[in-house]
């Protein structure tokens, strides 16, 4: 079987209180379901890796071919938790070390 | 090469200065080289004044930007006549056919604009397209509306408007991809707005080049055409003499 190729996107959460992980992750989850669907989520192999509260920054994986739906879920968010709420990509890489030297 | 991006619809409370400087900041934080903000024939100078000592402090180019609304084709051409050489940016909100026609035919359109949540009067056809390709004219799409509709009325709007450009795209019409917000949390990176268009059917290139380099060529044209040296496309003054 062919290895799937993976994108980690660095996300800043712009809302004026810090969601929790799970607040966050069900926000970005709920964005990708409305607009594509479940059968189009369940192609993007989403996953949370890093979530930083006090910095309100995130690092989530998703597959290669679907990062261009996952970045327009991600734009259309407008609230987390119930409270407005923006997330903005800063960097995508193909590895985890990458895209932490870039953030550097 | 790297590109520069620009979001020509950013509505700003001009009589809130310290809101619209905050906007600005963080739109200038956020990638983007050049706003332009819609202005009334009304905005005092004071407030004009203020936005753009705010844009510079921010270190972002401000254009001048009108939406006109007319009713009728002779309300249209009135107006562009009064207007035209005051303002960088003239914008369309086309209300009915007929002015949506007038508007496409119009060389001194920058912008063709439609109701979007009112899909009986978005007029922009393959007639209207073919019109608004030969006199410049560039449809401008907001992002706003898919940010703040939900459901059916989400759904329609994502039909009407990857109709819309496709048949831009058939007849070469340039488009370009606005913000349309007033407040902060729905400001988006440039690559972000070009990513929400992939959901009218535009491809990553041309998704960038609607917030990138479309609104630049109309910037840049009208810059030059409202510069006092120019005198017709191509030709500009140089020297004058003495008689």
């Amino acid at each position: 079987m062919k290895r799937t190729k993976r994108r980690y996107l660095a996300l800043q959460v712009d809302s004026d209180v810090a969601p929790t992980p799970k607040e966050f992750i069900d926000a970005v989850w709920s964005a990708v379901t409305k607009l594509y669907g479940e059968y189009g989520a369940s192609q993007t192999g989403l996953a949370l890796i890093d979530y930083n509260e006090g910095e309100k920054k995130a690092v989530i994986r998703t597959a290669l071919a679907t990062v261009n739906m996952v970045r327009t879920a991600l734009a259309s968010i407008t609230s987390v938790a119930n409270k407005e709420a923006a997330v903005q990509v800063i960097a995508v890489s193909g590895t985890i070390k990458a895209l932490y030297e870039n953030l550097r | 090469m790297k590109r520069n991006f620009a979001d020509l619809h950013l509505r700003l409370n001009l009589k809130d200065p310290a809101t619209a400087s905050r906007i600005i900041n963080k739109t200038a934080k956020l990638g983007y080289h050049l706003i332009a903000v819609p202005i009334t024939p009304e905005t005092s100078q004071d407030e004009t004044t203020k936005l753009q000592r705010a844009c510079n402090e921010a270190k972002i180019d401000l254009a001048t930007r009108i939406d006109i609304k007319p009713r009728t084709q002779n309300e249209l051409t009135y107006q562009l006549r009064r207007l035209r050489r005051q303002f960088e940016v003239i914008c369309v909100t086309c209300e009915n056919k007929e002015v949506a026609r007038q508007a496409a035919k119009d060389h001194r359109v920058d912008l063709l604009n439609f109701p979007s949540t009112d899909f009986r009067r978005r007029f922009f056809d393959r007639a209207e397209a073919e019109l608004a390709h030969k006199s410049l004219a560039a449809l401008e799409v907001d992002v706003k509306p898919l940010l703040v509709l939900e459901g059916p009325a989400r759904v329609r709007l994502l039909s009407s408007m990857s109709r819309e450009i496709a048949i831009a795209r058939e007849f070469h019409v340039p488009i370009v991809v606005s913000s349309g917000v007033s407040g902060e949390m729905q400001l988006r990176r440039p690559r972000e707005l070009a990513s929400l268009a992939f959901l009218y059917g535009l491809d990553e290139t041309s998704a960038l080049e609607a917030v990138s380099q479309n609104p630049m060529a109309i910037i840049k044209r009208n810059r030059e055409k409202l510069n006092h040296r120019f005198v017709a496309p191509g030709i500009r003054i140089i020297k004058e003499g003495k008689d």
